[in-house]
């Protein structure tokens, strides 16, 4: 991958091509971002879609740093048994146009939350990356996003297809993102909705009482990343049993297993063995 | 031959505990329970081993002599963390895992999966590949719907359903075997492509396939969707309308017995669905019954799409993987006799002549190829529904998250709705009916 600079998008995509739509303009500079080496977007160029009044930053500022592997000052360790940590990496928002459907509809979901006195404040950020709309959400905002989404007719998202989170990684701040699919069966349209969280407070409102169906997404989401939907109906643990301890798809929580003698040489569980990333 | 007397040897036992009297019945008359101060409602445990409940769920059912007042079900147990599994592994090799989560689709699992990474690394797979992928889904939606049949036919007390339809998955098994190498989780599908081509023989193999079954499922027509019994166990019951559906997120042939014709491979075609001629069976009972002659005339239809699409694959040269050499895992692949390995011609190219091939190969394969960062939503048409995975990548080597959106997880959700007024026995059809398969449900 080249190390182009910013503005060489399509360049520093991969190589083969591939069905790039007009949509992923502003997307698809994802390349060409982790190829400048991952460097933080300006603090401006975050908060220019959507004004953040001392509220949560939307997608997680990137503070990591590269560290391992290969060109490290320190340990010079090349083996790959440390680790690679690659930098942070934050989602850029979007810039119009946006292009395909999603300006028209971008116009039109922000008036319906005015409209229904939700304030098109409660939108954060807007993503377009690979032809997907994401919007970056207040939390405390997410079940009237919700109804708005469903019950406005320009909108009409029927159906939620997943809600499930995400653990970006222990150094992350606002590591845990809650991440929501909704479709519109009328209009043929996905997009999905994210919150992040942070680890010390890891509550969110519960849509069960839009979206039906997302009783068992939150409650799996619970079970696995410890993330609370108040005013779920019985949030209970679903896959783990229920004396379970801890939150297993956390990024903290160990994978588990032993070593495995093969030929007199020692295989060492999954999560001990040599990474490069 | 001692003294007679009255006590009943059958009659339950009763020990007293803090929560109250608690009866151990081995099988008594009940009536000797039912007094004044104890109505005839009793919450039954049914699993997570039972043979009805299609695998290891558990319903917790709150009785009123047959009527069902309450349903609920466990699952969970047979988690096995494929899902964190997979952060811990490559992106190539995540397919292993990601196949054995519904055992009976295991192509659409690792297709579901391939094209989410294709999304985020900006690639698509060549026609050939895209085809090949057609094919054997659709050859995979008949056995899965074949073992909904066959199970669901046992579980009604059809058992000539059974072994009817675990006959004819057989074939289907055969099949899969001689093109991917497995019977299940074939991890055939790569990102990129398809693992390696199919072997010689196989237009031949796929058209005796289809042969079969258009003589053999009219049989199913005269064992199952005529008959009386069939009929009337399963007609009016599992009753879920459209509303009901969408609420609780309920997708393919659920959604499809309640009048929506929402079918992925129509109304977001992936894979090339869009060159196909097929129809979306749709039914407007919303029933059970209506929900079984969906699954057979879907089986018709995928032979449909199977036929066109060997027929296109005869027509397609190519590759079946990108032509990327960052991406495209090393699959020149031969049978020794050692079994199937990396050929003798790739072999002597990387240990003899060329060093660079050797890296790259050994690169490839035991740190696999970067993923640019970002997160990407892909979604199938499994047999069940709305097949989605969710990929989160940090632009390393291992994904940060894979989520799936398992279309049995989903729909066992309603089995509740289905079932909550109806009768015990209808519990059985309907839970058959959703056709969740538990390695799907748990992952």
């Amino acid at each position: 991958m080249s190390s182009d600079t910013e503005g060489t998008s399509k360049e520093s995509a991969e190589p083969t091509g591939g069905a790039h739509s007009s949509a992923e303009a502003g997307g698809a500079d994802t390349a060409a971002h982790r190829a400048a080496g991952g460097e933080p977007p300006a603090a401006g160029e975050l908060e220019q879609t959507a004004p953040t009044e001392g509220g949560t930053r939307p997608a997680a500022p990137p503070t990591r740093s590269r560290k391992g592997m290969f060109g490290v000052p320190d340990s010079g360790d090349t083996s790959g048994f440390g680790g690679l940590q690659l930098p942070g990496w934050t989602p850029p928002p979007a810039e119009r146009p946006f292009g395909g459907w999603f300006d028209e509809f971008a116009d039109d979901f922000a008036a319906a939350l005015d409209e229904r006195g939700v304030g098109r404040s409660a939108i954060q950020q807007i993503t377009i990356d690979r032809g997907e709309i994401t919007f970056y959400v207040r939390r405390e905002k997410i079940v009237d996003i919700c109804r708005t989404l469903r019950d406005d007719e320009y909108l009409r998202f029927e159906m939620c297809s997943s809600v499930s989170g995400v653990d970006y990684g222990v150094d992350v701040p606002q590591r845990l993102h809650v991440v929501y699919h909704l479709l519109s069966m009328t209009y043929r349209r996905r997009i999905r909705l994210e919150v992040a969280l942070d680890v010390d407070d890891p509550h969110v409102p519960s849509i069960v009482e839009v979206y039906p169906t997302a009783d068992w997404h939150e409650r799996e989401t619970w079970d696995m990343f410890g993330i609370v939907f108040d005013g779920h109906p019985a949030l209970t643990r679903i896959l783990m049993p229920d004396d379970w301890e801890g939150h297993p798809q956390r990024k903290d929580y160990p994978l588990g297993g032993i070593p495995v003698e093969y030929k007199g040489a020692e295989i060492p569980p999954p999560d001990e063995r040599r990474a490069y990333s | 031959m001692s003294t007679q007397d009255n006590t009943d040897v059958y009659a339950a036992t009763e020990t007293q505990t803090t929560e109250g009297t608690v009866y151990t019945l081995t099988g008594g008359d009940w009536d000797t329970l039912i007094d004044e101060e104890h109505d005839d409602r009793i919450v039954i445990n049914m699993g997570p081993q039972h043979p009805s409940t299609h695998g290891v769920l558990r319903l917790v059912l709150e009785l009123e002599g047959e009527t069902v007042q309450q349903a609920r079900s466990v699952i969970g147990y047979l988690h096995t963390g494929i899902e964190k599994n997979c952060e811990y592994r490559t992106w190539t090799q995540a397919v292993t895992f990601v196949t054995r989560m519904d055992y009976l689709s295991p192509i659409f699992n690792e297709t579901g999966y391939c094209l989410a990474v294709e999304k985020l690394l900006g690639v698509e797979a060549p026609r050939r590949a895209q085809i090949g992928r057609v094919m054997l889904m659709e050859i995979n939606r008949i056995g899965s719907h074949l073992v909904c049949l066959a199970t669901g036919g046992m579980e009604l007390g059809a058992l000539t359903g059974m072994t009817a339809g675990f006959r004819e998955r057989e074939e289907v098994l055969h099949l899969l075997e001689f093109l991917t190498g497995l019977r299940m989780n074939h991890a055939f599908v790569r990102p990129g492509g398809l693992a390696q081509d199919f072997p010689e023989g196989w237009y031949e193999r796929v058209t005796d396939f289809i042969e079969v079954m258009r003589e053999r499922l009219p049989q199913y027509d005269k064992l199952l969707t005529g008959q009386t019994i069939w009929r009337q166990r399963l007609e009016n019951v599992g009753y879920l309308p459209l509303d009901g559906c969408i609420a609780l997120g309920a997708t393919g042939p659920i959604l499809r017995s309640a009048g929506l014709p929402w079918d992925l491979r129509k109304v977001e075609p992936y894979c090339g669905y869009e060159e196909y001629d097929f129809e979306v069976p749709v039914a407007t009972e919303a029933d059970c019954y209506a929900r079984y002659r969906l699954r057979l005339a879907e089986i018709h239809e995928s032979l449909k799409i199977i036929e066109q699409a060997a027929a296109k694959l005869k027509e397609t040269p190519g590759p079946v993987m990108v032509e990327d050499r960052k991406i495209a895992w090393p699959a020149q692949l031969s049978i020794g006799s050692d079994g199937m390995g990396n050929s003798l011609e790739h072999v002597r190219k990387i240990m003899g002549q060329s060093m660079e091939s050797l890296i790259h190969h050994f690169k490839l394969v035991t740190e696999g190829f970067q993923v640019p960062p970002g997160q990407a939503y892909a979604a199938v048409e499994s047999p069940r529904g709305e097949l989605g995975f969710h990929v989160v990548s940090d632009g390393g080597t291992r994904p940060v998250r894979v989520h799936v959106r398992e279309p049995s997880f989903v729909n066992l959700q309603t089995m509740p709705a289905m079932c909550e007024g109806g009768m015990v026995a209808d519990v059985i059809a309907a839970v058959a009916s959703i056709d969740p398969v538990m390695g799907g449900v748990d992952r």
